[in-house]
């Protein structure tokens, strides 16, 4: 190797190297003072606000969710309860990789497309490591291999909460209503705090009427957590306070019975007891699973429920508007013998039609060639016979009937404990006019007297209206909850109906009971074998469709332009303990369809030792054994 | 006679000599050295223990590699400091061919390549080149007069450079930036003109732009940000900063005691054990604790300091500042980047930090200065 040729000089570059290092030194002087500095900034000065941070790090104030008030039926039956459910959540800040770690899940248990799209549209809206949850309701299998695998898969954890269960499924669907999942529009309407540790709230029904009663009160909890906020200390406990739980009116044993004896129809039963208004069953056919709600439905199971042709989604009960037909007479009965409009002993001739002079229009009876020559008000409620009710409608004229069919509730909401209930229709010259934009018809007012035409109503408005019958004019509000933790509630009362002679009550309710019990009432055939008495009235209503679908299928088209089949009544009939409406949607015949499931219905209430086995009504059964001499259509 | 010349008589005589001096002197080992080392690096594993949550697993595997650091200081000592300048190109050479060896056939982890794997051993290259890049440049300007010509100051830039890019390249920006500076100081304390170190910090600030858009990695330039303001990215990059600050800031003067601090043992506080540790030891034992620390590294740059300024012959003095100096700046950087005054690069706590590489070329480079100062004691007898 080639050596320099100047010579080194070592006391000079000794000095040099000194006073370089010198500087240097001067340098690293500067530097660990800025180093001090800092560190005097960070733990001095500002030690206060970090000491605050370092604490806010450590100690969060939780919020613990309130249990949510159980429901029982009227006898103690537990109908809604909080069973404990696994959900599998993720921390995002805490995983690495979001996609890979969510394709190695899929792997480990069944995740699919819909809980993935459904999680990130969660993913949205959430704090900062905030747990998201990805699946509800792990199975056992589905949580040892999450367990097992845990180790590599920051961020993921397996959630455990108290989820609503509903045991008996489908069979209180529209009485009950469900939870579900809180949605965006609902954030902003709920107090914040309150819900701020609660995931559900009711959606529907009594879950939804009672929400504020069943929610409860938050509780919180000051909690030492790690970075992962996994809790480490309970430092400070303020618990929540559980909802009230609710006792229903219902008998869940009417309801069961109720709902097996639609079967496969299409219809609704409302069963209220008379004495307070209390809605002993509510069943609208067919129904739904409510659980299949609570987490959030798959969108497969809602097409599947929305675009069904029978509406398992639509509450018959409440929101089911159909033409009362035949099952209104007694009421407008009563209206007219209350005007004056005629007497018991009115006599109406009935050759089988009628018709309005001016009119070449011909309203026809259903039974042609008619009931007789001489009929009162008492054959033409037992047999239902329509002529002598056009008769009576055209003298009672519109305005009174609308007047005297709102003292029943007719036309306007019950005012139920419930949601989403409709008034149905009942129509008066200002309606007309307001609403169709013409003026009233004179052959309009006769097909509102034999319930047809504009006239619509509930099948809960149906039940309420023969309550008040049975009453003998006291209204109740008919609810659906009876007691709030053991409280009974007051039972609501509305504007008793008043008669200018008040015998005509027993004089309408001997004359439905002879729609039963004598050899020419429309619903004789439910009177056999029977040790106590009912009163009621059959109906039979031409169709207007509920079915806002389109339906091309020719045999179905002819099945669902079938009449609806109608009973009211009420039992036993001297004192009154259940009152109700049925309505099976295309069942054709009130007396021979509607009548025996009403039988069966106030069987199961007033001797429930009988009832041993339901059988479901067969409508295509049923059309076969069709009796040739005719029936009110 | 030349200077080298003189040199290299030195080693005749040596070991007759050492064998008239104490125990320690026969061993060659610095003993101010030895016992603020040992100081230190105790009171890292305590800190450690802490850190670690009590981890005596992770406390035996640092034990492991004290052990071993201890073990080559020593024997690092015990080599005659002219065969470690005679050793030093040849290192030099293999070191730059091992790091072109990384950049074509090395593994790595987090997207960066600083293995090499010799047959089931993984070895860090740019480690060794931390000690080898000062010791080839105190080998190349110990031999040519000083301040050394302008020449001579380009071909001991050209040195610098080509394992610092090397290293900047896999990327390992904090491992580039010791390795710079150990090399700088050379340079500096060789005695470079004041007015080549103006152009180089002139073209320093113009080519901090080209810099900025080309040679910096994206996670590079997003540190930097972060530093500036943590507030940009909470949960993200700025998450480490904050929460790092909290913890010294929260441990105030007194500390919250050991095995107490809170950020660190609920997991707060990332990367507690390695490179923010500094972060664990303000929480847990305060601004004492930090200033205690800073004393014994400010002791031990000053007996550093002693052993260059007290030798005799020019390499000996340029490793033995350079050493030094890059041991300051170990410091310096760690600290700062853990208190958001810098952006945050890979340099760990000297002697405390958890890890094995940085613990054993730190002890290795004591074992020079305590071999320079052995030779020198010789030299003044």
């Amino acid at each position: 190797m080639a050596q320099p040729v100047a010579l080194k000089d070592p006391s000079r570059e000794r000095i040099l190297y000194r006073r370089r290092f010198l500087v240097a030194s001067a340098l690293m002087v500067a530097m660990l003072g800025v180093i001090v500095g800092r560190y005097f900034f960070l733990q001095i000065v500002k030690h206060e606000t970090y000491k605050t941070q370092s604490d806010r790090n450590r100690i969060q104030l939780q919020p613990i969710a309130p249990k949510r008030g159980l429901i029982f039926d009227r006898n103690g039956v537990l109908l809604a309860e909080n069973i404990p459910s696994y959900s599998l959540v993720l921390i995002k800040e805490r995983v690495p990789d979001l996609d890979e770690t969510l394709s190695e899940l899929a792997a480990l248990i069944a995740v699919d497309e819909d809980d993935i799209r459904k999680f990130k549209k969660r993913l949205r809206h959430r704090r900062p490591y905030q747990a998201v949850p990805l699946k509800f309701r792990l199975t056992e299998e589905e949580i040892a291999r999450l367990a097992v695998n845990r180790y590599r898969l920051p961020g993921v954890d397996v959630d455990a909460q108290l989820v609503r269960n509903y045991p008996h499924g489908e069979l209180l669907a529209h009485a009950l209503g469900y939870v579900g999942r809180i949605n965006e529009r609902e954030m902003d309407e709920i107090d914040a705090v309150n819900y701020s540790a609660t995931n559900h709230i009711g959606k529907l029904g009594v879950e939804h009427f009672y929400e504020q009663v069943l929610h409860g009160t938050v509780g919180y909890q000051n909690v030492e957590t790690n970075a992962r906020g996994r809790v480490l200390r309970v430092l400070e406990r303020n618990p929540p306070e559980p909802g009230a739980d609710l006792y229903l009116n219902i008998d869940v044993n009417l309801q069961r019975v109720a709902h097996r004896v639609l079967g496969d129809e299409r219809g609704a039963i409302v069963a209220i007891d008379p004495a307070d208004g209390g809605v002993l069953a509510m069943v609208s056919t067919p129904s739904y699973d409510t659980n299949l709600f609570v987490n959030g439905i798959s969108t497969t199971d809602y097409n599947r429920l929305r675009e069904s042709r029978d509406l398992p989604l639509f509450n018959r009960t409440l929101q089911g508007q159909y033409p009362p037909g035949s099952t209104l007479k007694p009421i407008f009965g009563l209206g007219a013998l209350h005007y004056g409009v005629v007497t018991r002993r009115t006599t109406v001739p009935d050759p089988g039609w009628y018709s309005l002079a001016n009119d070449e229009r011909v309203y026809r009876d259903w039974k042609s060639g008619g009931h007789g020559y001489r009929i009162d008000m008492h054959q033409a409620v037992v047999e239902s016979c329509d002529v002598y009710f056009y008769d009576l409608a055209f003298n009672m004229g519109i305005d009174r009937i609308h007047e005297f069919g709102q003292r029943f509730g007719l036309g306007e909401l019950t005012g139920i404990d419930s949601d989403n209930e409709r008034s149905g229709l009942l129509p008066s010259r200002d309606w007309k006019r307001s609403v169709k934009g013409s003026h009233w018809f004179p052959g309009e007012t006769l097909n509102v007297g034999i319930g047809q035409g504009f006239m619509l109503t509930t099948p809960m408005q149906l039940a309420v209206s023969t309550a008040v019958l049975a009453n003998r004019g006291e209204r109740k509000v008919p609810r659906i909850v009876r007691a709030i933790n053991g409280e009974p509630l007051p039972t609501p009362l509305k504007p008793r109906v008043e008669l200018a002679d008040e015998s005509d009550w027993d004089f309408m309710l001997q004359t439905m009971e002879d729609v039963v019990h004598s050899a020419k009432g429309t619903a004789r055939n439910i009177s056999s074998k029977l040790d106590y008495r009912i009163a009621g009235k059959t109906g039979t209503a031409q169709v207007i469709g509920i079915v806002s679908h389109e339906d091309y299928d020719p045999t179905q088209v002819a099945k669902r332009q079938r009449d609806h089949a109608l009973f009211v009544g009420f039992a036993p009939a001297d004192n009154p303990r259940i009152a109700l409406a049925v309505i099976v949607e295309n069942g054709e015949a009130g007396g021979r369809v509607a009548a025996p499931i009403a039988r069966k219905v106030f069987d199961a209430y007033l001797r429930p030792d009988t009832i041993k086995h339901i059988e479901p009504i067969k409508l295509e059964k049923m059309r076969m054994t069709r009796p040739s001499n005719g029936e009110e259509v | 006679m030349s200077n080298s010349d003189f040199i290299r008589q030195l080693p005749r005589d040596h070991h007759e000599r050492d064998a008239n001096g104490t125990l320690l002197q026969r061993l060659r080992i610095d003993l101010p050295l030895l016992l603020l080392l040992l100081i230190v690096t105790g009171a890292g594993l305590v800190v450690l223990f802490s850190a670690s949550d009590s981890s005596s697993a992770m406390l035996a595997r640092q034990g492991r590699y004290l052990l071993i650091g201890y073990f080559l200081m020593f024997a690092v000592a015990q080599v005659n400091i002219e065969r470690l300048k005679r050793l030093a190109p040849f290192a030099y050479a293999g070191g730059v061919l091992m790091l072109l060896g990384v950049m074509f056939f090395g593994s790595g982890a987090k997207g960066a390549q600083r293995w090499l794997d010799l047959g089931g051993f993984r070895f860090q290259p740019s480690e060794v080149m931390k000690l080898v890049v000062p010791m080839t440049l105190a080998w190349y300007y110990a031999v040519r007069p000083l301040p050394p010509r302008f020449k001579y100051v380009a071909i001991g830039l050209v040195i610098l450079m080509v394992p610092s890019l090397l290293i900047a390249r896999q990327p390992d920006l904090g491992t580039a930036i010791i390795i710079g500076s150990s090399g700088i100081f050379v340079l500096f304390l060789a005695g470079i003109g004041w007015h080549i170190i103006a152009i180089g910090f002139g073209l320093i600030a113009a080519a901090a732009y080209p810099i900025w858009v080309y040679l910096l990695h994206d996670y590079q330039r997003g540190r930097i940000l972060t530093m500036l303001n943590p507030e940009l990215d909470k949960l993200g990059a700025g998450w480490n900063i904050i929460q790092s600050q909290t913890a010294i800031g929260s441990g105030g003067i007194e500390g919250k005691g050991w095995l107490l601090g809170t950020q660190s043992h609920l997991d707060f506080l990332p990367e507690s054990h390695t490179d923010f540790i500094v972060a664990v030891l303000a929480e847990e034992f305060g601004l004492r604790g930090v200033l205690m620390l800073l004393l014994l590294y400010v002791l031990l740059i000053m007996r550093g300091a002693w052993i260059g300024i007290t030798a005799k012959h020019s390499f000996g003095r340029l490793l033995a500042g350079s050493i030094t100096l890059t041991f300051f700046v170990y410091v310096f950087v760690n600290m700062g980047m853990v208190s958001g005054l810098l952006p945050v690069v890979g340099v760990p706590l000297p002697l405390v930090s958890q890890g094995g590489t940085s613990m054993v070329t730190l002890l290795v480079g004591f074992g020079m200065l305590m071999s320079i100062r052995a030779d020198e004691r010789f030299i003044h007898q």
